[in-house]
């Protein structure tokens, strides 16, 4: 299989303006006569299904929530960022485009993430338009802060709720179709699988989660639009529902899996308190901006943060300042939560687990005061006080990494189609703008550009060329097909009647991932995993225990199937990993470092995005490769010294 | 005019009937309070009459008491269509409920209060308002007033039975009156301090009066 | 700790429901009161029995999918969200009551788990700006009072919970829609429809059976993220003064 990205020529920033003029449109009238399913209602299922909704399109969008309103995008704390260089401190487009790439450590397509610069300004107009409540300065006009290490405030946010304001909008505009009859919503109603007949994606095969009924619908393309898949490590800052299911099942039917293992793991979360923990929470980026990370200098086992006091300021190593003076506590994401494992792994961890490090904002309170931070951080400290008990106003917090989003995903081209015409994916489910490692506040802005400014464009093409007869009823056999398959696999799932319950096992895998295929890699550990995965799904096939049946509201027989599917795409991401033997952004490869610690990227080597081309069950998938040109920037390494 | 039939029939509209038929009545509290405080000049009734005369023959207050009764009438009715709506919204219980930490128990019960008044109020009216009226459609003249409340009012259960309900009336008032304004849309800032002060002081000042009033005629107090 | 779990237990829709009571022992009072129920359910699991369903899905406060009347109160005795609720406020030994969401709007799925749909068809009639994708001014083209935009924020930090409805002893959701109301009603971008989304989302929630507000003010006392009733004091406002002068507007009703 040839992989054709489809990048346009020409010089960089005319691509996307040539490329949309090149792109064939769909006459006002025919528009009706095309069906689209969407897949997944949060910033980019939402955006997409609103907006091909008001081209015309008739399209049917599902979610497995209560509410397409519930989608994990209403996490997102921080921001999003625009290169709209109102605070004219020298942000453009093109700065917006490198940071990203650099940022990325150099694995994304250029043209890609150009692109999705281009329209971060049309993103925070269309919000804006719609009554997002953007943060405002006394002059009425947007506020913007600085971001994720970021050198410009380009930043636009509302308090520490930005993504749930932005899904909000889109949730508005998605509304507004469904009034007028151009979006049929299908609320608790799960994809299951991806129909294709002669090569193109038709339609999927649903279950509703309340009556269990198995359903098939059909349409000229399908938008996967369904995340990404965190929760492999079971414990992660994503939605306990949050699954790789929807883009899993179009991997099996013929979509390639891009870049399975970057996954980047975010420094400011609050440490597990037990074997209970079934989430973890993420304390926002910004909190870097004014708290100071440390651990002591020698090690204290189960150092409490009321105790933190009695370690004086000598005995204290503020480790991100000492290791980047220049960047200090905002150094990326990865950086710093490598920095922290190693503290760890050194064994000056706090807190009873030892695997945690202090964030102390004692100097800022002295600084600024305790009403100034109150204002910036309030809630922020609230929260952590809610879940720890502890205040941080009179104790430093304890954070520690936790996985929070998945760069990698399904392959898709520039017009962000799969490898199966027809089949696109959307948002952070597909593997494109964020190369090795996304940076603060860039996941929002993609996934609304891909589903407000991107998709409309680009199904019109496809959508064109085959013409709105060219469809497939539900009644082709090949739905019929789909429609046993699922509803056998159900059944099986159901009749094993094992002795284990599926959260045991969704633990276990986790707990194998985090270990070898976390924060740091090794062959020797992937290799285990590998081996450990194969056996955790041998056995989860014989021994899951699933009580109740097929036609009510089942949640564990919901869990099942998506931890069946994290077992099959935890094997692939150890591939992933085990094949890219350097490291970068994320993915951080212990044979593959500086001799100060650093990650190190081997270009030569590895300049190019991994495509995993699934072959049948239990069969070595085959690893095609997307070379990355990169016409415009220079490969460096980073450094943040 | 379909409008104007969803403005009434909505739920914002049965409130804003409610807080309308409330203000007014409001209104005619403060009157009749101000007319039955003038026992207190211990006159032998005198003033007291003197403006009862006038509140019982002048065709304009005759005509606005047609208004009255259709205040009462639709503050009555809609309040228990209201009450009775608003128990269908919930068709199962809870089990537990802690509501008390919530809301205070005034605001919740003002069905219950408004049940209280209403029977207070047919008490009240076959004492002296309903018999009064007949006699001046039937008689032509109107009835002593003043020395009928001292009959009535020998009686230990009903000045019993009055002050509860004036006790009903102050927890009614407590939450009736700043609850008006706010289900008119009047809520702000600036002035949500000073509906409060008045309410409370208007909800604790009308019903002592009121219930001053028999308390004094049976130990005698006036004469 | 030890706690004992009185749990409303519903087969489906159709079918009767009662409590079940069950005794969770080990509880960490560094668990939430969702990791509690995931520990019990596991001992369910193995013991045979059925697990209880709730919703829930962020776990951290802001999806608004986790419901639960614990004890009396929606989101139990904290004002945060169940997931956000751990067990720390508990006493060793408590006995806790557990219940779904009771209005007739929210009709029982199962078990814990109510169908709050309602909520999305108030918004569906009318909780939107019209405007397409593209062709939108600038976003500095119209700039907006700070207090004036953060205002519209609190508003619009309402996580559609549905812990207003499950507080108001009447089941009212004046809270809810009078939130979304607001928000529109005070940035200008939603002046242009201020009038016809008032009136449309009135009538679509009086459609689907909310009582009325007797202003008991239990909602703003219970909602997770301190909704304030000042916003439905503005909706009536707006309501009224859109019912008097606007053109006349037919307004759908019904659920589906």
């Amino acid at each position: 299989m040839k992989l054709e990205s489809k990048v346009p020529e020409g010089p960089l920033a005319e691509k996307w303006t040539k490329h949309k003029f090149n792109l064939k449109l769909v006459n006002p009238a025919n528009k009706r006569k095309y069906e689209v399913i969407v897949v997944g209602t949060g910033l980019a299922g939402a955006s997409a299904a609103a907006s091909l909704g008001e081209l015309g399109y008739n399209v049917k969008a599902f979610c497995f929530q209560d509410s397409p309103r519930r989608a994990h995008s209403i996490a997102a704390q921080g921001g999003i960022n625009a290169a709209k260089n109102y605070q004219n401190d020298g942000d453009s487009v093109y700065r917006l485009f490198y940071d990203t790439i650099k940022g990325g450590d150099y694995r994304a397509r250029e043209a890609n993430v150009y692109r999705l610069a281009e329209v971060s300004v049309n993103i925070i107009d269309q919000c804006v338009a719609q009554g997002v409540p953007f943060a405002r300065e006394y002059g009425g006009l947007l506020a913007n802060r600085s971001f994720g290490g970021a050198q410009v405030s380009r930043t636009f946010y509302a308090r520490g709720q930005t993504g749930q304001q932005l899904l909000l909008g889109a949730y508005s505009a998605l509304n507004r179709q469904i009034a007028n009859g151009k979006v049929k919503m299908y609320s608790r109603t799960e994809m299951l699988d991806v129909v294709v007949v002669d090569g193109k994606a038709r339609g999927i095969i649903t279950r509703d989660l309340v009556t269990g009924k198995i359903e098939s619908h059909s349409a000229h393309a399908v938008l996967l639009c369904t995340g990404g898949y965190g929760n492999v490590f079971y414990l992660s800052t994503n939605a306990k529902g949050s699954n790789v299911t929807a883009a899993w099942r179009a991997h099996k039917k013929g979509a390639l899996f891009g870049n399975p293992c970057f996954t980047q793991i975010h420094p400011t979360c609050i440490p597990v308190s037990g074997d209970h923990q079934s989430k973890l929470t993420l304390m926002s980026e910004s909190l870097r901006n004014d708290g100071r990370v440390w651990v002591p200098k020698v090690a204290h086992k189960g150092l409490k943060a009321k105790e933190a006091k009695s370690i004086t300021e000598t005995d204290r190593d503020y480790f991100l300042e000492r290791k980047y003076p220049s960047f200090g506590n905002l150094v990326p994401r990865d950086v710093a939560s490598r920095n922290a494992k190693m503290m760890c792994d050194e064994g000056r961890g706090v807190g009873a687990t030892g695997l945690a490090v202090f964030l102390d904002f004692a100097d800022a309170i002295k600084r600024d005061g305790k009403d100034t931070i109150a204002a910036k951080y309030g809630n922020l400290f609230d929260m952590y006080k809610q879940i720890t008990g502890d205040d941080p106003y009179e104790m430093p917090m304890m954070i520690f990494p936790a996985v929070h989003y998945t760069m990698g995903g399904l392959w898709v081209d520039y017009n962000l189609m799969t490898t199966v015409p027809g089949l696109y994916s959307l948002g952070e489910a597909n593997f494109s703008d964020h190369g090795a490692n996304r940076l603060g506040a860039s996941a929002l802005m993609q996934g609304l550009a891909d589903g407000y400014f991107v998709i409309p464009y680009t199904i019109g093409d496809y959508l064109a060329n085959i013409g709105w007869n060219d469809k497939v009823g539900t009644d082709h056999p090949v739905f019929k097909e789909a429609i046993n398959a699922v509803n056998s696999s159900v059944s099986k799932l159901l009749s094993i009647k094992g002795k284990k319950t599926v959260d045991e096992f969704h633990r276990e895998l986790g707990l194998t991932m985090w270990e070898y295929c976390g924060m740091s890699r090794n062959a020797e550990g992937l290799k285990t995993a590998k081996k450990k995965i194969q056996e955790l799904k041998n056995e989860f096939w014989q021994n899951v225990n699933i009580l109740g049946s097929a036609s009510e509201l089942n949640m564990e027989l919901e869990k099942a199937g998506r931890v069946a599917d994290f077992i099959e795409l935890g094997e692939l991401m150890v591939d992933d990993a085990l094949n890219r033997a350097e490291s970068c952004g994320g993915h951080f490869r212990e044979e593959s470092q500086t001799p100060d610690g650093e990650a190190l990227r081997k270009d030569d080597e590895f300049t190019y995005a991994s495509a995993w081309q699934y072959q049948g069950e239990n069969q070595a998938e085959v690893l095609h490769k997307e070379e990355l040109r990169f016409e415009n920037v220079k490969l460096t390494q980073r450094s943040y010294k | 005019m379909k409008w104007l039939i969803d403005l009434f029939t909505s739920t914002l509209g049965k409130k804003l009937m409610m807080a309308l038929t409330g203000l007014f009545l409001i209104s005619f509290l403060v009157i009749h309070c101000t007319i039955n405080a003038m026992i207190f000049f211990n006159d032998g009734g005198e003033t007291f009459s003197y403006w009862g005369h006038f509140m019982g023959t002048n065709p304009i207050i005759r005509t606005l008491e047609i208004g009255l009764v259709a205040g009462f009438l639709i503050h009555i009715i809609q309040g228990l269509l209201l009450w009775r709506a608003n128990l269908a919204a919930r068709p199962v219980k809870y089990s537990v409920s802690k509501a008390p930490a919530n809301s205070t128990w005034y605001s919740r019960s003002m069905g219950l209060l408004g049940t209280l008044l209403l029977l207070f109020l047919i008490l009240h009216t076959s004492h002296f308002w309903i018999p009064n009226r007949t006699n001046q459609f039937t008689q032509g003249e109107e009835l002593p007033l003043y020395k009928m409340m001292f009959e009535v009012f020998s009686n230990p259960w009903i000045v019993f039975l009055y002050v509860i309900g004036c006790v009903s009336l102050f927890w009614h008032l407590l939450h009736g009156f700043a609850s008006t304004f706010q289900s008119l849309g009047l809520n702000h800032l600036k002035y949500n301090g000073i509906i409060s002060f008045v309410g409370t002081a208007f909800s604790i000042i009308v019903p002592l009066i009121f219930a001053l009033m028999p308390i004094a005629v049976y130990f005698r107090w006036i004469d | 700790m030890k706690i004992t779990l009185k749990v409303w237990r519903q087969q489906n829709a159709n079918s009767k429901g009662q409590f079940k009571t069950y005794v969770a022992d080990h509880v960490s009072s560094d668990m939430s009161f969702l990791e509690m129920l995931d520990v019990l359910n596991t001992s369910l699991i193995k013991k045979g029995e059925e697990p209880i369903h709730f919703d829930h899905d962020c776990r951290e406060g802001i999806c608004g999918m986790c419901s639960l009347y614990i004890n009396g109160h929606p989101h139990g005795p904290q004002q945060t969200t169940t997931c956000q609720l751990h067990m720390r406020t508990f006493k060793d030994g408590e006995t806790i009551t557990v219940e779904p969401w009771r209005a007739k709007a929210f009709p029982v799925i199962k078990d814990l788990v109510v169908d709050r749909t309602a909520f999305d068809r108030i918004q569906q009639a009318g909780g939107y700006v019209t405007v397409n994708t593209g062709g939108v001014p600038d976003a500095n083209e119209i700039p907006i009072p700070k207090k004036i935009a953060d205002e519209a924020f609190d508003a619009a930090a309402c996580i559609g919970c549905g812990a207003c409805v499950a507080a108001c002893k009447n089941a009212s959701a004046m809270l809810f829609v009078s939130a979304k109301v607001s928000q529109l009603a005070l940035l200008p971008q939603g002046h242009a429809e201020r009038k016809e989304r008032v009136e449309k989302m009135v009538a679509q929630m009086d459609a689907e059976g909310f009582g009325a507000c007797t202003n008991t003010r239990a909602c703003e006392a219970e909602c997770p993220k301190a909704i304030s009733v000042t916003n439905i004091a503005r909706m009536n406002r707006e309501y009224f003064s859109a019912m008097f002068s606007s053109y006349e507007v037919k307004v759908g009703g019904g659920g589906e």
